[in-house]
């Protein structure tokens, strides 16, 4: 399976920040190995009352997501995501979509 | 009779009214007398009655235990599951226990019976005795949210005690609710014949017990109101029971000494005659709102 790289982001593109929170984000940016990338959007999570992370967790599965870059993810939520095996990277926040993913490819690289 | 002493806001006095009955209750109405403490987040009835506990039982919630082996993946569970409890991730099904409330939905609509029911433990219903007063208690456990639950083992625990006693002996109950108007403050009034709700005279109190009004007036219980740390003549409050038609049957004073006693586990009727006076009062006010009293 080629890795899709899914980035919770505050907007659509690359150049859109990073969005801290998991569950609610705004969305998510996904890169394919190719380096083509679509949005999927995460609005309908942040109106939910609970069980957003676990929503949202179900959601990036499903769109192929097999890495997440974020900022921070909560326990239930991190306990979905390994039930589907994605790779969790936190502490992203503060860089833009493009920054991220850079620094993980570099990380992953070296 | 069953009296349920509620408030909108926490820290008014609800303990402080439920421990003073409990503690006069016999004396003022010659009936024997249970005291429940229904906060079950923050129980603190025993602190001022120090009842001996003699028994505790275990409360549990129902939550669905999924056959892997069994499950065809179909989703009905996660469709049906208001709270994101049941899901289907990749190709795992999944039960959040903490975020379970227990309804068996997902039980019910399984259509290959993949689930089965299993037990989370909410907390501990104990009892005991205060003296002749018996008591009581929920505690919750630490970090659990779903506290209507224990609330019901709590309610239902102390129907046993009743059940288990003829007619004639059995205690009238006294109610400490927890605060607020939502689903714990709602269990724990739902089966009362009468509502007492405690307020302070404060701009957030007086916001707070409309609130209350608002929430507890739908069940068509008779309302009564005791103001607590009654200080200044409140103009809005008294509009607001007058409008409402509430009775004021009591005004403890706004008092160092009451709260000092308080702080260090006293009972109200024991810190002055006048607090007594006050007290037997008040629950003689109560008893005379028994149900049957009023078709009389």
């Amino acid at each position: 399976m080629s890795e899709v790289v899914a980035v919770s982001s505050e907007g659509p593109t690359l150049d859109d920040a990073v969005d801290a929170r998991f569950g609610r984000a705004a969305g998510f940016v996904l890169i394919d190995a190719a380096g083509g990338t679509r949005y999927l959007d995460n609005g309908a999570s942040q109106a939910m009352a609970h069980g957003a992370g676990i929503e949202t967790a179900r959601r990036i599965a499903e769109a192929g997501a097999t890495v997440l870059l974020t900022g921070v993810v909560g326990p239930k939520a991190a306990a979905a995501l390994k039930s589907v095996g994605l790779a969790v990277v936190e502490g992203m926040e503060g860089r833009t979509v493009g920054q991220a993913l850079a620094a993980y490819r570099q990380g992953k690289g070296a | 009779m069953r009296i349920a002493i509620a408030s909108g806001k926490g820290g008014t006095g609800k303990t402080t009214v439920s421990a003073a009955l409990a503690s006069v209750w016999t004396e003022a109405v010659s009936r024997p007398v249970l005291a429940a403490d229904l906060d079950v987040e923050e129980p603190n009835l025993h602190l001022f009655l120090r009842p001996v506990i003699t028994e505790a039982h275990v409360a549990n919630l129902e939550i669905p235990v999924i056959d892997a082996a069994a499950c065809t993946r179909c989703g009905a569970c996660r469709e049906i599951c208001q709270f994101g409890a049941v899901t289907i991730l990749g190709d795992t099904p999944l039960v959040f226990d903490d975020m379970c409330h227990g309804c068996g939905a997902c039980l019910a609509v399984c259509p290959v019976a993949a689930m089965s029911p299993g037990a989370r433990e909410v907390g501990r219903v104990e009892e005991g005795a205060a003296g002749s007063i018996a008591f009581v208690n929920g505690r919750l456990r630490v970090g659990e949210a779903m506290s209507p639950v224990l609330i019901r083992a709590v309610t239902a625990r102390v129907n046993g005690k009743l059940a288990a006693l003829p007619e004639s002996e059995r205690p009238d109950v006294l109610l400490d609710a927890p605060p607020g108007v939502s689903c714990p403050a709602q269990n724990a009034v739902a089966t009362a014949d009468v509502i007492v709700l405690v307020v302070e005279p404060t701009p957030f109190g007086i916001h707070d017990f409309a609130l209350a009004v608002e929430a507890f007036a739908p069940l068509g219980k008779p309302l009564t109101v005791v103001v607590n740390k009654a200080g200044e003549a409140s103009p809005e409050l008294d509009a607001l029971c007058r409008r409402e038609n509430l009775p004021v049957l009591a005004a403890i004073p706004d008092d160092r000494a009451i709260a000092e006693g308080y702080a260090r586990g006293r009972l109200l009727p024991e810190m002055s005659p006048a607090c007594r006076a006050l007290c037997l009062d008040l629950a003689r006010q109560l008893a005379a709102l028994r149900p049957e009293a009023r078709h009389a």
